[in-house]
């Protein structure tokens, strides 16, 4: 018998063409439109990227009181607008010239990047690695994440600790954006709703990460000695079922809530108060 | 397609192009088949062998979707043939039934198996701790829970079948052992009692450096495609990828095995 | 004839169930070199459709349960023919299977305290069955098989090779047991020692040599339309028993499961758990009447409740109450579907109702019936949280085979064979009860393994098997290729499709000898069958020896035939109803028949005319009750089954 171990075959074909398979020259017989979904992965991370990356370059309109674009928040370069009450933290001093946007977004950048969702979506809809299930992918090797670089997204969990502390601050602008242009506390406007619906998504999809899954209990081995953290774990579970889902939507309202701040402060729009 | 309705009960004929063939050489050949109310795939197939084909391949067993023998691919997408209904697909459709083609063909609609057998002698085996008696295991519900829903697989091999590691590139087969049993050695991990670190196995170790944990990309297509429902990549895959990560990337853990090395 | 492959080895187990599998594991850990041989890839075997759970007295439940309830139970349940030692040797190992099968990594679900859980079932008086939700069978081969792994793994750092003392030759099918020439003068009509077989992926035939081999072959269901069973289940073991000489008993009693889906026609048949029952699931007729209060039979009715309060009540107080009628054995439940379905107050289907959805909530319901539900929404589109199921009854089971010693599972009258599991007969009598099978495949199939070890290790000098009788087997093997031109001159009728006789074999079966006997449809049934061996001989296949399903179908229609056989000439013997044997002209039980087991035997060991009867039947008298087991029922009880004379010893 066969074991199905040896190497390619001569001809060079490998995969579904490789000669021990059956002869079938299509690459794939899906009949549905399997390249829906990748496509329109792709499609929706292009806009974003190419919007946060004119965003976090632009180094402008990204304050009106009291309102901070979520972007360039916190501020560790001394070349931030003064935010009143805000998270101005000078970490870096002046030398810093470039925009200020590009020393925070690292960190969830980095924490979308290698979250295991993501990394799903950008296989499937930039590197066809697979485009779809039982879909042929174009390349002629693979080592997945078993070696350098990819071997790096194994670090997703420090990136996760990082969007903690991100998490917090944004949820500190929040809290700020009750407040009026005057910086009196106890108003509320459309630009603190916004905030609200952002910070708990960002929350929602940081907390339902997978790493955070693990941390708060998928490392124990016996639940019952943990009944606290089992329950916690159970919780994080049902969100993390909803991971990809939260992760569009939180990556839409950052977008939206960096985009209210931008057309407020370019006075294209005003911001209307509730009280 | 008016005339494809014969009315009487619900049966009409169908069109459908099987893949026949051997190692050698083969293709795909149409048939026209009556279809009956309530069918699935695998009824089809075996009027097909009754009626026109008699030799046609096929593995199958249970016709209930609990043992797994019956897995092919219908236009194009890994299934159980017995747990595909008729009713899913257009009357007017051309339904397409080929082999699994992640593995080497024997005939037909059957494929040789044997890399799963290989890969399932590869995994260490559970190992009872020593100082338990049979009948002596306490275990809790919320403890077997998730070792339990692996347990369910019925070894359909339809996640080894789709997943592109071995799929899309068969030099990979001898370093990957493939999602079902990355999958069985969380399971053994997550057992309350296993006792494989008393006996000098790390098991997340082994995942990354003999089974090739790290050449999931978790694109999830097992998930997608296990006919019993289990969330292989959230629950299996991603929770060992973590574990693997606690022992290899940690550098708060890897500082604390130092210390605990170095007092030993 | 081509050079066939041989091999030798200590045992070889036909069958890679539950039951072939621990013997396998047995053998192997005694010191023998051991080979599996099963028809589908390792780990498929029938045992995983088994769902409701393993019985064993572990009293993890309820404390009051211990070996000799369950003994008893099983008596019951068996209607007293059971071979009672089989039934106490079972009842007492079964839950040392259990606990020994969760140091090999099984996982059952768990009680509060961490014990394995036990759930109830039709017949046994306390909670009683190991399960793992309801897919036990799963749980059961998949850890039988990881454990087979673990000793290769062991071979492997010992010899270098997987292979070495365990070896699995999957999808190949035994057609022949081989036999030593019999001695001339002596009793001794030969021993064993070996197997023909071929393998189905090539079509290669090889011979496996051994003077000890484990049938464990499972049943026969095959040979019926309606039925749970896979396509494995063509009686091989049955057969190639009474090929070798050896006696089945019991063959009238088939066991029909009261619920099997009965909608859409291609699943009709597949098996819808007890534990729809044991967990609260209730029968209703048409008239949405809970109709089994109307069927308790004479022996049960200070067991079951009277009414349906009680049996509600009895799921959360069962110390205080009486079992609802539902969980009757299930020869019981059955008749009375057929029953209600017959006076026309059946399902639209021709079925029952079967309804969980008002009995619990939707969430329990998924948890505890998981694949069931999964099972009814794929493949009948029916919500089982929201609606009833429609169910009757299906051929699930047959309690008869082959005739073993209870200790040693060794068959009678020929030596090196043994068989354990649904091919042995004996353990249930005339009805199984559920949960008793898959504890009956580890109890005995260590049994066997063990003794068919200590057999093997005891033979010095053992002839190989000699080159006529392979070449016998081989031709007999090929018969099917050369239908079309085989004596062209006489009569000259075309080759039969042996799909078509396979189709007309079941029909008859079901019609004939189903759920409901007459004389007169047996008799019937017995001249089909002879019609159908004489066509079976001409049954032809096209194309070639690899992968040839109509090839395989050719060969195993000669064992169903066979069994079929047994199954009608008993069922025509056996003047009464008892378990699974309900006869419509004789429909009460007759002690009389209580101690005699009905033994098939071939009857033209070398061939004949294939229209010829090939079973000869004889009566046997079973061995009297040991009387300390006899004392663990009362007198009252007693009376109903045994005769006066049994009674006064």
């Amino acid at each position: 018998m066969a074991t199905g171990i040896d190497p390619a075959s001569q001809t060079g074909a490998t995969g579904v063409h490789d000669a021990s398979r059956a002869a079938i020259p299509a690459r794939h017989l899906r009949t549905d439109r399997w390249w829906l979904a990748p496509a329109a992965t792709a499609a929706g991370l292009l806009v974003f990227v190419v919007y946060s990356t004119w965003r976090a370059f632009a180094n402008a309109d990204y304050y009106h009181a009291p309102y901070v674009s979520p972007f360039y928040s916190p501020c560790l370069a001394a070349n931030c607008h003064p935010m009143h009450g805000g998270p101005n933290w000078e970490i870096f001093g002046s030398w810093w010239g470039l925009s200020p946007a590009l020393l925070v977004l690292i960190f969830p950048l980095g924490f979308r990047l290698t979250c295991y969702y993501y990394r799903k979506a950008y296989y499937r809809g930039f590197w066809a690695s697979p485009p779809a299930c039982a879909v042929a992918e174009p390349h002629r090797k693979y080592t997945g994440e078993s070696r350098f670089p990819l071997i790096l997204q194994n670090v997703h969990r420090y990136f996760f600790y990082f969007a903690v502390l991100v998490a917090g601050v944004l949820t500190f602008d929040t809290v700020l954006s009750f407040r009026d242009e005057h910086h009196a506390w106890g108003h509320m406007g459309l630009g603190s709703l916004v905030f609200l619906v952002n910070i708990v998504l960002i929350w929602a999809y940081t907390l339902s990460c997978h790493s955070c899954r693990h941390i708060v209990g998928g490392r124990l081995r016996h639940f019952s000695k943990h009944p606290v953290r089992y329950r916690l774990w159970g919780w994080v579970g049902k969100l993390n079922e909803r991971h990809m889902l939260l992760a569009w939507c939180s990556l839409v309202s950052v977008g939206v809530a960096d985009l209210y701040v931008y057309l407020l402060a370019t006075g294209a729009f005003s911001d209307p108060r509730f009280f | 397609m008016s005339e494809q309705q014969t009315g009487q009960s619900g049966a009409y004929q169908a069109h459908f192009r099987v893949w026949r063939g051997d190692p050698d050489d083969g293709g795909l050949t149409d048939f026209r088949v009556e279809v009956h109310e309530g069918e699935v795939v695998l009824d089809i197939v075996h009027r097909l062998q009754a009626t026109q084909a008699p030799d046609l391949a096929v593995r199958w067993n249970c016709k209930a979707g609990k043992c797994g023998s019956c897995s092919a691919e219908i236009n194009g997408r890994p299934r159980l043939l017995c747990m595909t209904r008729m009713s899913v697909f257009d009357r007017a459709e051309t339904i397409t039934v080929t082999p699994m083609r992640g593995f080497p063909v024997v005939r037909d609609l059957v494929t040789d198996v044997s890399f799963n057998y290989a890969k399932a002698r590869e995994i260490p085996a559970f190992v009872p701790p020593e100082e338990l008696a049979p009948g002596e295991y306490r275990m809790q519900q919320e403890d077997v829970s998730r070792s339990q829903e692996f347990r369910k697989c019925i070894e359909c091999f339809l996640c080894q079948d789709t997943c592109h590691v071995v799929r899309d590139h068969e030099e990979n087969k001898s370093a990957f052992a493939g999602p079902r049993f990355l999958m069985r050695i969380a399971e053994l991990d997550m057992h309350p009692l296993d006792a494989a670190s008393a006996a000098g196995l790390d098991r997340k170790r082994t995942a990354q450096d003999a089974h090739g944990l790290g050449y999931c990309n978790i694109t999830k297509c097992c998930t997608e495609v296990c006919p019993e429902g289990i969330k292989i990549t959230d629950n299996a895959l991603i929770p060992l990828k973590e574990r693997a990560a606690d022992r290899k990337y940690d550098p708060l853990v890897w500082l604390g095995s130092k210390i605990r090395r170095r007092k030993e | 004839m081509a050079h066939v492959d041989r091999q030798t080895w200590d045992v070889v187990v036909v069958g890679a169930g539950g039951a072939g599998l621990r013997a396998a594991i047995e053998a192997r850990e005694a010191g023998m070199r051991t080979a599996v041989i099963c028809k589908s890839l390792f780990g498929k075997a029938h045992t995983v459709m088994a769902e409701g759970g393993i019985a064993a007295s572990m009293g993890n439940v309820n404390e009051g349960d211990n070996w000799q309830v369950h003994f008893r139970d099983t008596m019951r349940g068996g209607k007293f023919l059971n071979h009672w030692r089989m039934a106490e040797l079972h009842a007492r190992e079964a839950p040392d299977r259990v606990w020994e099968l969760e140091t090999w990594g099984a996982l059952f679900d768990r009680t509060k305290d961490g014990r394995i859980s036990q759930r109830n079932f039709g017949g046994h008086e306390y909670p009683r069955l190991a399960h793992v939700g309801d897919r036990t069978g799963l749980e059961l081969i998949r850890t039988l098989q990881q454990k087979i792994v673990a000793l290769q793994q062991e071979d492997e750092r010992e010899f270098g090779a997987y292979d070495a003392r365990l070896k699995v030759f999957q999808e190949s099918t035994v057609t022949r047991v081989l036999k030593t020439p019999a001695e001339p003068g002596t009793a001794n009509g030969g021993r064993v020692c070996g197997a023909f077989c071929y393998e189905r992926e090539s079509g290669r035939f090889f011979v496996l040599e051994a003077p000890a081999v484990v049938l464990a072959t499972g049943g026969i269901g095959k040979s019926f339309k309606v039925t749970s069973n896979s396509w494995e289940y063509t009686g091989d073991g049955h057969a190639l028993a009474l090929l070798a000489g050896a006696p089945l008993i019991n063959m009238e009693f088939v066991q029909f499961h009261p619920t099997g889906m009965v909608w859409p026609p291609s699943v009709k048949g597949i098996l819808v758990t007890e534990s729809v029952r044991g967990d609260g699931g209730v029968l209703r007729n048409s008239d949405g009447k809970r109709f089994m209060f109307d069927y308790v039979p004479d022996v049960f009715k200070e067991k079951y409740a009277q009414s349906e309060e009680e049996g509600d009540r009895w799921y959360d107080d069962p110390d205080h109450n009486r079992r609802p009628p539902e969980l009757l054995p299930r020869d019981e439940v059955a008749r009375a579907i057929n029953s209600e379905v017959k006076a026309g107050r059946g399902s639209p289907h021709g079925g029952v109702f079967l309804d969980v959805s008002t009995r619990m909530p939707a969430e329990v319901i998924k948890r505890r019936l998981p694949s069931m539900y999964h099972q009814f929404k794929e493949l009948a589109d029916v919500d089982i949280t929201a609606e009833p199921m429609e169910v009757g009854p299906t051929c699930h089971y047959v309690m008869g085979g082959v005739e073993v010693e209870p200790d040693t599972a060794a068959a009678r009258g020929v030596p090196g064979l043994f068989a354990a599991g649904e091919v042995a007969g004996g353990m249930h009598g005339s009805n199984r009860l559920g949960g008793n099978s898959l504890s009956d495949l580890l109890v005995f199939g260590r049994r066997a393994g063990l003794h068919a070890a200590a057999y093997a290790a005891s033979v010095t000098d053992l002839p190989a098997p000699d080159e006529e009788q392979i070449a016998a087997a081989e031709a007999e093997a090929l018969r099917p290729f050369r239908a079309g031109d085989e004596e062209p001159a006489a009569g000259a009728e075309p080759p039969e499709n042996p799909y078509t006789l396979h189709q007309e074999l079941q029909q008859a079966m079901n019609d004939l000898v189903g759920i409901i006997r007459k004389e007169g449809e047996m008799a019937e049934a017995l001249k089909r069958l002879a019609g159908l061996r004489a066509r079976a001989r001409r049954a032809g296949v096209e194309g070639h020896r690899q992968y040839n399903p109509g090839w395989h179908l050719s060969l195993d229609l000669r064992n169903m035939l066979l069994v079929s056989e047994c199954v009608a000439r008993a069922a025509l013997e056996r003047t009464e109803s008892r378990g699974g044997h309900t006869r419509d002209d004789h429909a009460a039980m007759d002690r009389n028949w209580r101690d005699i087991n009905l033994v098939c035997e071939l009857a033209a060991p070398h061939g004949g005319p294939p229209a010829a009867d090939q079973i000869r039947l004889s009566r046997r008298t079973t061995p009297p009750i040991r009387p300390d087991l006899l004392e663990l029922f009362e007198q009252e009880e007693l009376a109903k089954y045994l005769t006066d004379e049994e009674l006064s010893r």
